[in-house]
């Protein structure tokens, strides 16, 4: 049995979270007694990189070196994966959940006749049946799932699995699809993203500020702190929405999830709709001068105290040990 | 031009999540149910375009007969008639192929919804919509206008948004802030009892997964709090405890 993996990259490098999806499908391959893990890659991407996809645990890398794939039009990346998936004649597609791959993962369902499960947060428990855990409900709680389809996609969640670093180099192959002229009526006319900057829903460690920062001016505390922890940065709803901070910023219920081994919230009450959004974070750091916050019922470790006053000297401290 | 917005009918995003029969199934003791705050986005952008554009604009819902206030809300809040599909919603392929049915039916321009639910979060109802009737699926939408028959677009990637166009027919799923979610006025509560909802069985009845159990996380153990003055403190907890440093 083969499992595919899509693989998703960003400035030609691939993402960390589709390299966590190609760790996660040589789990489950060595769960079901091996066989192949191919990883596939559209667009234009560096070879090497593309190599690295081995070190994660894919035995064969596909790719589709087709520039007409380096914007993620929706409906061709499906299109391609659909069709290197039959060429494969794989059982199983893994791939990221994310803005693309969930877009994706849900045509291919349809097209592959294949019963999808998203946020899978760990490996499949095949003792009885085929069942996958998955997040739901923002975080608050799991559903415990059956897939009783003979093919299978799992988009899984950000640190399902730790990354496997050690596996061998993988043999990168060239494929060419024909991919019909149909699946680009969308047209991506322009993208407008940040650079150089470490993204937010991919972030291991993340420092959010809330509406206790007072004002956008007083942001550069928050990146201080951020830079020195090669974080990235988030905000409370409010933040977002009075304008202090772009709107893919904004963490909680509406906004990103977040699932990085370390959150710092700053001058962040901590509503519950902010929480739902950070409740996958591994662990959770509270800066508020409101011994009374609720966020401190779900931090594992708080500071009370003003953040004008902590937040310079946390920075500093840090930068000593690190 | 035919609008169809689909909405869910989920627990206020302050209830607190528990189950019941043996966590088997959602326990909806004193929880208030919303529509689906995406789905909520969707629609408020549906009535700008129904008012800028003169659509017309349907409102359907999977679910049993207890998400009729919900739907009533969206008739208050701007919906012309309603279009209940008489199911409890198994999975996303089940919603979607009752979407689809009801849409390959009445050939609507433009299919919105919200970009996931927020009881499930699968984020991929409008996708196997797309697949099913053939049609272009964009999520998640942040900014959707249309000129002529065009759609122009900006959806969210991951540290930013990219700006699409497309022609109609078009399905997308929806989030802030493509509109400011609207609150029914007494006129809309008036007018909404008096429209159309049409109650509809299910005519496909697909599935491919199946919830077996619920699990809610282990609860949180007790935050260690540490003296303002001594950071040094959170630190060491930071790298020799917690090894995230």
């Amino acid at each position: 049995m083969s499992i595919l993996v899509y693989i998703e990259h960003a400035d030609g490098a691939i993402k960390k979270t589709s390299l966590e999806a190609v760790s996660f499908a040589h789990a489950l391959a060595q769960q079901t007694g091996g066989g192949d893990v191919v990883a596939v890659g559209l667009g234009t991407i560096a070879e090497d990189q593309l190599a690295k996809a081995g070190e994660a645990g894919a035995s064969k890398v596909l790719y589709v070196k087709d520039s007409n794939l380096d914007a993620g039009v929706i409906q061709a990346h499906a299109d391609a994966v659909a069709q290197i998936y039959e060429k494969v004649g794989a059982e199983t597609l893994i791939l990221a959940t994310s803005s693309l791959g969930s877009a994706v993962a849900a045509r291919l369902a349809v097209r592959l006749q294949a019963g999808l499960v998203s946020n899978v947060v760990e490996l499949p428990d095949l003792s009885s049946g085929y069942q996958v855990k998955r997040s739901i409900y923002t975080g608050k709680a799991f559903a415990v799932t059956t897939v009783d389809t003979a093919h299978k996609i799992l988009a899984i969640k950000k640190n399902a699995i730790d990354l496997k670093t050690d596996g061998a180099t993988a043999s990168v192959e060239l494929v060419s699809l024909d991919i019909a002229q149909a699946n680009f009526a969308t047209t991506i006319t322009s993208t407008d993203q940040a650079t150089g900057e470490v993204l937010l829903p991919e972030a291991d460690i993340v420092v959010s500020g809330g509406r206790g920062l007072k004002g956008p001016e007083n942001w550069g505390m928050i990146e201080d702190l951020a830079k020195v922890l090669g974080a990235a940065t988030g905000c409370s709803k409010p933040v977002s929405d009075i304008g202090w901070r772009p709107h893919h910023e904004h963490v909680g219920q509406t906004g990103v999830k977040v699932a990085p081994t370390l959150y710092i919230a700053v001058g962040i009450s901590g509503a519950i709709q902010h929480l739902a959004g950070v409740n996958s974070s591994k662990y959770i750091v509270v800066i508020n001068k409101d011994p009374e916050a609720p966020f401190f019922k779900a931090a594992d470790y708080g500071i009370v105290g003003d953040a004008f006053e902590v937040l310079p000297k946390l920075t500093e401290a840090i930068k000593a040990v690190i | 031009m035919k609008i169809l917005v689909c909405i869910t009918h989920v627990p206020d995003t302050t209830s607190k999540i528990q189950f019941t029969d043996n966590n088997t199934k959602f326990d909806k003791n004193g929880v208030q149910f919303i529509i689906g705050p995406y789905d909520d986005y969707a629609l408020a952008r549906a009535v700008e375009l129904k008012e800028q554009l003169g659509a017309s604009l349907t409102v359907l819902n999977v679910g049993e007969a207890d998400t009729e206030p919900t739907l009533r809300k969206a008739l208050a809040i701007g919906a012309d008639d309603a279009i209940r599909i008489n199911a409890f919603p198994k999975d996303s392929l089940f919603v979607a192929s009752e979407i689809a049915a009801i849409a390959k039916e009445n050939n609507y321009d433009l299919i919105l919804m919200g970009r996931e639910s927020i009881d499930f979060n699968g984020g991929m109802v409008h996708g196997m919509v797309g697949q099913l009737l053939g049609m272009p699926s964009v999520s998640p939408v942040m900014k959707l206008d249309i000129e002529g028959d065009t759609v122009k677009m900006a959806r969210e990637i991951e540290g930013g948004k990219e700006y699409l166009e497309a022609k109609l027919p078009l399905i997308a799923g929806c989030q802030e802030p493509i509109a400011e979610w609207k609150i029914p006025n007494m006129r809309g509560i008036m007018s909404a009892r008096t429209k159309p909802l049409n109650v509809i069985e299910p005519s496909q009845n697909q599935s491919a997964t199946a919830v077996v159990e619920f699990k809610l996380p282990p609860a949180k153990g007790a935050v260690k709090l540490v003296d303002k003055d001594n950071v040094e403190e959170l630190v060491k907890l930071l790298k020799n405890d917690a090894k995230v440093l």
